[in-house]
């Protein structure tokens, strides 16, 4: 049962390593819920497989949580899915994040300088 | 066939339901990462959210042959038939809505002829709703009468 344990395991960790690396790639949310499922799915697997290795009932219970937050998970993201621009569903890169800040920051500026400008327009 | 010892065979066959629900698992990841649009990703997502999902369940019942046991993972196996055609539904209808499909790779898309037809009989009713009444045929109209609200939209 033990050999049954480590291949079942090593399938279900490279099944888990996969669904990160899609979660990583996007490119939409709604992938990213997929993903999330299918991890969701390797997690209860793992539980069982250790509960049927080991022979505790003692993480049963956790099967039970397990499949509850899953379903709540994504049922819950794809409420809230909305129209993304073609690109921007992408994990950033670090200089990209640096660039975008700036822009923002720079903007940022520029509104705060507006009211004051309008409000000594009133005044006069 | 007298000293069959039975609880060696249910270790086998939950043996290999487990590692049958595993590989749906592998196969799963696999899918998830090299198929090319959200609707193929859920179906490769789907196995092991079901098939997989039951038979790891079988074979930990058989493993550990108890009954309260075994009650707890029927709830959770009738619970996951339950929640994850709901969950595929609420991504799908999502990711139809947000175009998150891609129409190129369908062979048959019946609800993109229907959402267009339903889209022209909108823009139809909406049109006549518009066409404004002339003064005299709301006199007419509302005559003796507390003036309506909504403005007589035609039901259905």
């Amino acid at each position: 049962m033990t050999v049954v344990g480590l291949i079942c395991a090593a399938l279900l960790a490279a099944a888990g390593a996969l669904a990160v690396v899609r979660m990583e790639r996007g490119p939409s949310m709604l992938d990213r819920t997929i993903a999330l499922d299918v991890l969701t799915t390797v997690l209860v697997g793992f539980v069982a497989v250790q509960t049927a290795v080991s022979r505790r009932t003692d993480t049963v219970p956790l099967l039970v949580a397990l499949a509850l937050v899953g379903f709540v998970g994504s049922v819950t993201i794809a409420r809230f899915a909305s129209k993304e621009p073609p690109g921007q569903g992408r994990v950033r890169t670090r200089e990209e994040i640096a660039r975008d800040e700036a822009q923002r920051l720079g903007l940022d500026e520029s509104d705060a300088a507006a009211p004051v400008r309008e409000r000594t327009e009133e005044d006069v | 066939m007298a000293g069959v010892d039975w609880t060696v065979v249910a270790d086998v066959v939950a043996a290999a339901c487990l590692i049958g629900g595993a590989l749906l698992a592998f196969a799963a990841g696999v899918g998830v990462v090299r198929f090319p649009d959200l609707l193929s990703r859920m179906h490769a997502a789907t196995k092991p959210q079901v098939l997989g999902l039951v038979l790891v369940l079988i074979g930990v019942a058989l493993r550990l042959r108890t009954g309260p046991v075994t009650s707890i993972l029927v709830l959770v196996a009738v619970f996951g038939l339950l929640s994850s055609p709901v969950a595929a539904h609420m991504v799908g209808r999502a990711g139809y809505r947000t175009g998150k499909v891609r129409h190129d790779l369908l062979l048959v898309d019946e609800l993109t002829v229907d959402q267009d037809a339903a889209d022209a009989r909108a823009a139809q009713d909406e049109a006549r709703d518009h066409h404004r009444p002339t003064p005299a045929e709301v006199a007419r109209d509302t005559e003796g009468r507390p003036p309506a609200r909504g403005g007589g939209r035609p039901v259905g």
